[in-house]
C-alpha cells in the first residue's frame, strides 16, 4: 500500500513540476497546489498508513495508527490554502495592472 | 518563569490581531505596535540574562514533556537574535511612521509588521522542526503582504517571484520533514539529534540533511540568492530594511541550528557549506560591484554577509561560532541602517543610480556621515561592530587551517568596502547638484531612527566586552550540542 501511494506521490510531483514550468500564471498556481497535495500524501505515507486501530487509548488495541502525520497535514493544508489564495489574488492584481494575459515572464520583445 | 519564553512570539501576534480591529486609529496603532516591540525586546533581554545565570530555558506547551509535545527552547544564541530582531524592528518602525503613507498604513501595515516579527521570533525560539516550518510560514505570509502592499507594478512583479520561490522552498521543507519523520519517527530537534547520533549519519540521513541545506539556503540566500536583490529592492524603504535585517537571518539561524545540533557527523556537508559560502561571497561581490542602482548594491551586500556568516558554520569551531554570533547581530543592525540610508538617499533625490547623484553631503551632512560610518562598520573596521565578528571567524579559520575560506572571506570585505565607497565618492562627494532652495526638507523624524541605529553600531563596537559573556554562552551551546540536548531531554532521556 505504501509503495502504491509513494508512486502516486511521484506522479503528482511530475504533474506539479510540469505545470510549474509553464508560462501561464494560473497553471503555475495549480502546479503549486498539486505539489502541496503530493507532499501531504507523502507525509501521511511516511508515518505509516494503517498500522493498527484508531489512536484512542481506551479501546485497548494492540497497536495504534500514528496520529501525528494527520496533525501535520492539517496544518500544512491550512497554510497551503492561505498561500494559494494569496497567490491567486496577487496574480489577479498583476493581470489588472499589466492588462495582458497573466504571463509571468516579461514582454516577448524584452 | 519559563512562560516568559513564549511572549516574544505571542505578544506581537495578539497585538497584531487587536490592531486589525483598530483600523481607523492610525496613531493608536503606531503607539501600540512600538510598545509591543519594545516590550518584546525587554522580555528578550531579561530572558537572556536569566539564561546566562540558570542555563537554557525550556517551555513545554500544555505540559507535554519532550519529545512528545511542541516546545520552545531559549538558548543564548536564539535569545540574542530575538533581542536584536525586536530592537532593530522597533527602530525601523519609527522610520516607517514618517515614510509609510496613510493609505498603506490603513491597509493593516502595522499588524503585518507585528506578524512578521512574531514569525521571526518564533523561528528563533522553537525546538520542534514542524513548528519551525509553521513559524517560517507565519513570517513568510506576512512578508508576502508587506512586499506587495501598495501594489506598484514593480512590487507585484517581484512579489510573484518571491512568493513562488518561497512556496517551492516550503515544499522542500515539508519534503525534508516527511523523510526525517519516516526515517527517525520524531520531530523534536533535540530528540532527532539523539537518534541521528545513535543511528549514525548514514547516506540516507546525509541526503535528508542536504534537502534541509537546500531549503535553508533558499531562505538565507546562500548561493540560491537570485530572487533576493529584486525582491529586496522593490518594497518601500522601511519594509526593505525589515527584510534585509531579519529574513535572511532566520534562514542562517536555521542552518546553524540544523548543522550544529543534528547533522554534525558528516564532514562532507560542512565542505559543501564552505564551497557554497565562497561562491556566495564571490557572487555577492560581483553583484555589488556590477550594479549602479543603490538599492541593488545594498541588497547584494546582504548576500555577501550571508556568505561571510556561513563561513563560520563551515569552520565550526568555538571561535568561529563566537564570531558568527557577533556578526549576525551586527549584521541585523548595520543592514537595517544601510537599507534605511539607501532608501533615504533615493527619497531625498528621487534617483536611484549613484552616478546621477552628487555632493549630497553638502545638502544633508547627517546622512552623508552616517553612510560613511555604516560603510566602515559593514566593512569591519574597528571600532565599529563588524570588526570583532570578523576577527573571531578569522581566528577559527586559522585554527582549522581553512586558508582558502579565510582569504575569500576577508577579500569579500574589500568588495563590500569598494562597492559602498563608490556610492560614497560619487553621491556624497563632488559638486552638489541640488541648490538650497530645491532641496527636500530632511525631517527630524527621518533622522532619529538612523541616528539610533548608528548609535547601536558604535555601542556594539565599543561595548564588545559587555556582550562577550552572552556571546560566549551562545558559542558554547553551538559547539557542544549535548548542552542543548540535555536541557531539552535531560530528565527523560531514555
Amino acid at each position: 500500500m505504501e509503495t502504491l501511494i509513494t508512486l502516486l506521490v511521484g506522479v503528482l510531483v511530475a504533474v506539479g513540476v510540469y505545470l510549474l514550468l509553464s508560462k501561464e500564471m494560473l497553471r503555475i498556481i495549480l502546479g503549486t497546489a498539486i505539489l502541496s497535495h503530493a507532499i501531504h500524501l507523502l507525509l501521511l505515507t511516511m508515518g505509516g498508513l494503517k498500522k493498527g486501530d484508531v489512536p484512542l487509548l481506551q479501546e485497548g488495541a494492540a497497536e495504534y495508527t500514528d496520529a501525528l502525520p494527520q496533525a501535520l497535514i492539517l496544518t500544512a493544508i491550512v497554510i497551503s490554502f492561505a498561500v494559494t489564495a494569496f497567490l491567486l489574488v496577487l496574480s489577479y492584481r498583476v493581470y489588472q495592472e499589466s492588462g495582458r494575459g497573466s504571463e509571468l515572464r516579461g514582454q516577448r520583445d524584452e | 518563569m519559563n512562560n516568559l519564553l513564549v511572549l516574544p512570539m505571542v505578544l506581537p501576534i495578539l497585538m497584531g490581531v487587536l490592531l486589525v480591529f483598530l483600523r481607523p486609529y492610525i496613531r493608536l496603532q503606531r503607539a501600540l505596535s512600538l510598545v509591543t516591540l519594545l516590550a518584546s525586546a525587554g522580555i528578550a533581554a531579561y530572558c537572556l540574562e536569566h539564561i546566562r545565570h540558570t542555563g537554557i530555558m525550556r517551555l513545554d506547551f500544555g505540559n507535554w514533556l519532550p519529545p512528545h509535545g511542541i516546545l520552545f527552547v531559549g538558548d543564548s544564541f536564539a535569545m540574542l537574535l530575538v533581542l536584536a530582531a525586536c530592537v532593530v524592528s522597533s527602530i525601523i518602525l519609527i522610520y516607517a511612521f514618517s515614510t509609510t503613507g496613510l493609505q498603506t498604513e490603513e491597509m493593516f501595515f502595522y499588524p503585518f509588521v507585528l506578524f512578521l516579527v512574531a514569525g521571526v521570533n518564533g523561528s528563533f525560539l522553537t525546538g520542534d522542526l514542524f513548528n519551525l516550518f509553521v513559524c517560517f510560514e507565519v513570517m513568510l505570509l506576512a512578508s508576502y503582504v508587506l512586499l506587495t502592499l501598495g501594489g506598484r507594478k514593480m512590487q507585484l512583479k517581484e512579489g510573484i517571484t518571491y512568493v513562488l520561490i518561497n512556496v517551492l522552498a516550503s515544499w522542500f521543507f515539508l519534503l525534508g520533514i516527511a523523510y526525517l519523520y519516516g526515517a527517525l519517527g520524531t520531530l523534536n530537534m533535540a530528540h532527532i539529534a539523539v537518534r541521528v547520533a545513535e543511528a549514525g549519519q548514514g547516506p540516507l540521513l546525509t541526503l535528508i540533511s542536504i534537502i534541509f541545506l537546500l531549503v535553508f539556503s533558499l531562505k538565507a540566500g546562500l548561493l540560491l540568492y537570485f530572487w533576493l536583490p529584486g525582491s529586496y529592492s522593490a518594497p518601500p524603504t522601511a519594509v526593505a530594511a525589515l527584510f534585509g535585517a531579519l529574513l535572511t537571518k532566520v534562514g542562517i539561524y536555521a542552518l546553524y541550528r540544523m548543522f550544529t545540533l543534528i547533522f554534525v557527523h558528516d564532514p562532507l556537508v560542512f565542505q559543501i557549506i564552505g564551497v557554497l559560502a565562497i561562491l556566495t561571497m564571490v557572487g555577492g561581490c560581483l553583484g555589488a560591484v556590477a550594479y549602479s542602482d543603490i538599492r541593488q548594491i545594498v541588497s547584494y551586500n546582504v548576500i555577501l554577509s550571508v556568505g561571510f556568516v556561513l563561513t563560520g558554520l563551515a569552520i565550526s569551531t568555538t571561535a568561529s561560532f563566537q564570531g558568527a554570533s557577533y556578526y549576525l547581530i551586527h549584521d541585523m543592525v548595520s543592514k537595517a541602517l544601510l537599507f534605511l540610508l539607501a532608501g533615504t538617499v533615493v527619497y531625498l533625490t528621487g534617483r536611484s543610480k549613484f552616478h546621477e547623484i552628487s555632493g549630497l553631503i553638502r545638502n544633508y551632512p547627517l546622512v552623508g556621515w552616517l553612510f560613511f560610518l555604516t560603510m566602515l562598520a559593514v566593512a569591519g573596521i574597528p571600532p565599529f561592530s563588524g570588526f570583532i565578528g570578523k576577527v573571531y571567524i578569522g581566528l577559527g579559520a586559522i585554527e582549522v587551517k581553512a586558508y582558502v575560506l579565510l582569504a575569500v572571506a576577508f577579500l569579500s570585505s574589500i568588495g563590500v568596502l569598494y562597492s559602498l565607497l563608490r556610492i560614497f565618492l560619487n553621491s556624497f562627494w563632488g559638486e552638489t547638484t541640488i541648490s538650497e532652495d530645491d532641496q527636500k526638507h530632511f525631517d527630524k523624524s527621518l533622522g532619529l531612527p538612523l541616528v539610533l541605529l548608528a548609535l547601536l553600531v558604535v555601542a556594539m563596537g565599543v561595548g564588545t566586552e559587555l556582550l562577550a559573556p552572552y556571546i560566549q554562552d551562545a558559542a558554547q551551546t553551538l559547539a557542544n550540542p549535548e548542552l542543548y540536548i540535555r536541557a531539552v531531554l535531560g530528565d527523560n532521556l531514555e
